[in-house]
């Protein structure tokens, strides 16, 4: 009876880091927003309800940052109940370090909301305030965000910067130039050009600036990601660096662009997917052996209009990731395509005949990359697996695993393919080999004393590291 | 040709979403001489379809564009095939009044089908002419017009729950050139073209097309139909090579099951045909099935070509009640009009016929006077009503 329970336990963590990692409650091929959104709170309130310290410990793993958040506010909405306040509150610190900016701020505006005011959630929100390495840099960025967050707490600033927030335009001058800046860039248009690019942007559509014109100026001011985002409609002005980005985003990048675009850069382009890669894989590559990886290119890897080819950008990371970690590797896409920079996501999903010709490879790992949603026929791919494992590979001397960037919020699981062969949600390529590591617990035999010393050893590593 | 053969396709697994199963049709090898015409290709936006001289052309029945110079909207009428080079002359259209908030639509020179009413009567008028014969017993405007204006209740795809989500979510095939639709696992509707980027073009606007009412209320009623998942027997496997060939038979007994069960009432049926044009080796005709109650009817218009292959399909399933009115009509056609020698052929008195015209609402064909007639000797209608 224990172990039934402790097995249960140990699936009820597993569905839920999957859906946490792949889910954002936006849109998806298959099901809306909606949808997505209600499946998901269902899951973060059933594992906060009935397994509370594996739910804060899932911080330590790859969450996605929207569910990162949203852990976080079930937290500290229910402080109450923790059992171990302590090892909660350093790990919700520790996630709140590594989280963007504004996610954190949007996070405070959602406690102040829910009306969420103890004395924890405080002393977090004023421990990461005071951690931030540049306050008049984020009174100006996040101004809105630091205020709301301020208010909340009710904060004492010191006195300069209370002034810049609240009545800003009676404090004469302040000693960070920023916020002169940002002042005289009300009525002055070079000031603008000393203020990040989001202000910058706002002040520049109020004094009129030509758009092209205000992003040759501002281009040393740009973020990283800013200046990715920008490499369509940015123009001239703004040509990044590619081999510098991360790479599931540069994937993301690369699909955006038109196929005659694609074949013009080709050689660029897959130069800086396959150095962001090598960064990636790190100490690793070359050491994985014979790997085969069946990637999904049919119509459904368009994910939907708020995540725009997501499913595919994250097949096309792995594909240069694999391609670093393997020593011999061999890509299949579903198309049939060979070159791995021209897929758009079109035509149907015969998973099952592209899965018999990547186990004819004979590689030591195979590693799927797909929604799961199979139609030509439905269920070939798991019939082929369970045969596979049962008939003709009952040694597992090739390991299978299966990663899906796809939350599918009717079964509350990313979907899988057979019951014999282990999937995983993936969200980033980034995280492909924790996530393989993962994915072993998830072949329904591994019990919870495993899996919580896993997650403890993720916990310590978590808490350890530091930026 | 007397039937629907899908010669030079080959059925690809199905692809079910909620009570919708849409079934493609792949072409091994696409036909490229005759082509979807230009003009749809760009209201679509596409413009680099090739040279226009060098292929024929279709245009399927309903298509709302501006097919005239004077550049008001219009409807074809009836599937349309020419020749390749034919100067830019309209095809047989009918022109269209919208009211104002539909006018304003059609400014964007956006294309879509014909209004349901239109679509459905063009549809029986274009299938049934009217007595050819002028018995006594037909009224002149019978005579003058036929069946026309006739019409015919239809639902529009956006109508059928779950039709519009499961061709969002449906992923095309490579080479894909048809797709048969069931809703609840019956056959509503069945369309081919020659190329796969006509089908590519014309794939969204399955949702703007025609259904029955029986669709419609399958649609409402189904629960998800099942997928048919694939299913290996594992003894007999030994080797990679076994596993790969039960794949393929899994694939080849999907789609025999499918021609045969799934599709055998369109394929199977009995159908009297109509050649309305031949074109170079192709052939556009119209099928009237048998109206036999109680199964399966479809409407269709067909273009093959010589060789029998199958360029070009589209279908209408009738409804139980359609089917009735268009067994009388075709009883009535087959005894040249004659309302005694029809009243024979369907066993019935002289009054239970008139009476039947009157119910299945072909009143008007019938000059008042001879209405009146058989009115008064109660009609004995209920024991032969089908």
């Amino acid at each position: 009876m224990r172990d039934e329970a402790d097995l249960i336990a140990a699936e009820d963590v597993l569905l839920f880091v999957n859906a946490a990692i792949t889910s954002t409650g936006q849109r998806e091929f298959h099901s809306q927003g909606g949808g997505q959104g209600l499946s998901l709170d269902f899951l973060h309130h059933y594992l906060l309800g009935n397994y509370r310290d594996l739910y804060a410990a899932s911080l330590a793993l790859d969450v996605n940052d929207h569910n990162a958040a949203l852990i976080i506010q079930n937290l500290l909405c229910t402080s109450r109940e923790a059992k171990d306040p302590r090892a909660e509150g350093r790990l919700i610190a520790r996630k709140l370090e590594t989280l963007p900016p504004q996610r954190v701020y949007r996070l405070f505006r959602r406690l102040r909301r829910a009306r969420v005011n103890n004395r924890r959630t405080r002393a977090i929100m004023r421990d990461w305030l005071a951690g931030r390495p540049d306050p008049a840099f984020d009174a100006v960025k996040y101004r809105g965000g630091l205020k709301d967050a301020v208010r909340h707490i009710h904060l004492s600033l010191d006195r300069e910067l209370g002034t810049f927030l609240f009545t800003p335009h009676r404090g004469g001058r302040y000693s960070a130039p920023l916020m002169n800046a940002w002042v005289r860039a009300h009525f002055a248009q070079e000031a603008i050009y000393e203020l990040p690019y989001t202000v910058a942007e706002g002040f520049a559509a109020k004094h009129g600036v030509k758009r092209s014109a205000f992003l040759g100026r501002i281009e040393p001011r740009l973020t990283r990601l800013e200046r990715l985002r920008l490499q369509g409609s940015g123009g001239e002005a703004v040509r990044a660096d590619l081999t510098a980005m991360p790479l599931t985003r540069l994937a993301s990048y690369v699909l955006s662009l038109g196929l005659d675009e694609r074949a013009r850069r080709h050689d660029e382009l897959v130069e800086a997917l396959r150095a962001a890669a090598r960064r990636c894989a790190g100490g690793l590559a070359g050491s994985w052996g014979a790997v085969s990886a069946v990637l999904d290119d049919s119509f459904s890897a368009y994910g939907s209009a708020q995540k725009r080819r997501r499913p595919l950008a994250v097949a096309l990371a792995c594909h240069y990731l694999l391609e670093a970690l393997a020593s011999r590797y061999t890509p299949l896409w579903l198309s049939g395509r060979r070159d791995p920079l021209m897929v758009r996501p079109y035509g149907a999903t015969p998973l099952g005949e592209r899965i018999l010709d990547a186990l004819e490879t004979a590689p030591e790992r195979l590693v799927i990359v797909s929604d799961g949603w199979e139609n030509s026929p439905p269920g070939l791919a798991g019939e082929v697996l369970r045969v596979w494992r049962t008939r003709l590979d009952p040694a597992r001397a090739c390991a299978i695993v299966h990663l899906n960037p796809v939350y599918d919020a009717a079964a509350f699981d990313v979907r899988r393919l057979s019951p014999t062969v282990p999937t995983a949600g993936i969200r980033d390529a980034e995280n492909l080999v924790a996530l393989v590591e993962l994915a072993g617990f998830a072949e329904g035999r591994t019990g919870l004393a495993e899996l919580r010393a896993h997650l403890d050893r993720r916990v310590a590593d978590f808490l350890g590291e530091k930026t | 040709m007397n039937g629907i053969a899908l010669k030079g396709l080959t059925t690809r697994p199905a692809q079910a979403w909620g009570g919708v199963r849409l079934v493609p049709l792949v072409r091994d090898s696409p036909i490229e001489d005759l082509r979807l015409d230009p003009r749809i290709y760009s209201a679509y936006g596409v413009v680099d379809v090739g040279v226009r001289m060098t292929y024929s052309t279709y245009i399927p029945h309903g298509f709302v564009a501006t097919w005239t110079s004077d550049g008001s909207p219009a409807a074809t009428y009836g599937t349309q095939l020419r020749a390749p080079g034919t100067p830019e002359r309209p095809p047989a259209h009918m022109p269209l009044r919208f009211h104002h908030r539909m006018a304003r639509r059609t400014d964007k020179n956006r294309l879509r089908f014909l209004p349901l009413h239109l679509a459905l009567e063009g549809y029986l008028t274009l299938h049934f002419g009217g007595p050819e014969i002028m018995w006594e017993e037909w009224s002149h405007r019978a005579v003058r017009q036929g069946l026309s204006p006739r019409v015919e209740e239809a639902y529009s795809g956006a109508a059928i729950t779950g039709l519009e989500e499961a061709l969002r979510v449906f992923e095309i095939h490579h080479g894909q050139c048809g797709v048969l639709v069931y809703v609840a696992d019956a056959l509503a509707a069945a369309f081919v073209v020659p190329h796969p980027a006509d089908y590519r073009v014309l794939h969204t606007t399955l949702v703007n097309d025609l259904y029955g009412e029986l669709i419609y209320h399958y649609g409402v009623l189904s629960p998800p139909v099942p997928d048919f998942h694939a299913r290996l027997d594992d003894t007999r496997i030994r080797s990679l090579a076994d596993l790969r060939s039960q794949a393929r038979e899994q694939q080849e007994a999907w789609a025999r099951f499918h021609d045969r069960l799934m599709a055998g009432a369109l394929l199977d049926g009995v159908y009297t045909s109509g050649t309305v044009y031949d074109l170079g080796p192709y052939r556009l005709s119209r099928l009237l099935p048998s109206f036999e109650r109680r199964r399966e009817n479809h409407l269709a218009e067909t273009i093959t070509d010589s060789s029998g292959t199958l360029a070009y399909l589209k279908t209408f399933r009738l409804s139980e009640n359609q089917v009735r009115r268009g067994h009388l009509l075709s009883t009535l056609a087959a005894a040249d009009w004659h309302l005694a020698d029809t009243a024979t052929a369907l066993g019935i008195t002289l009054p239970a016929l008139v009476h039947r015209i009157e119910s299945a609402g072909f009143a008007s064909l019938l000059r008042q006077d001879v209405r009146d007639r058989y009115r008064n000797p109660a009609p004995e209608t209920a024991a032969h009503r089908p």
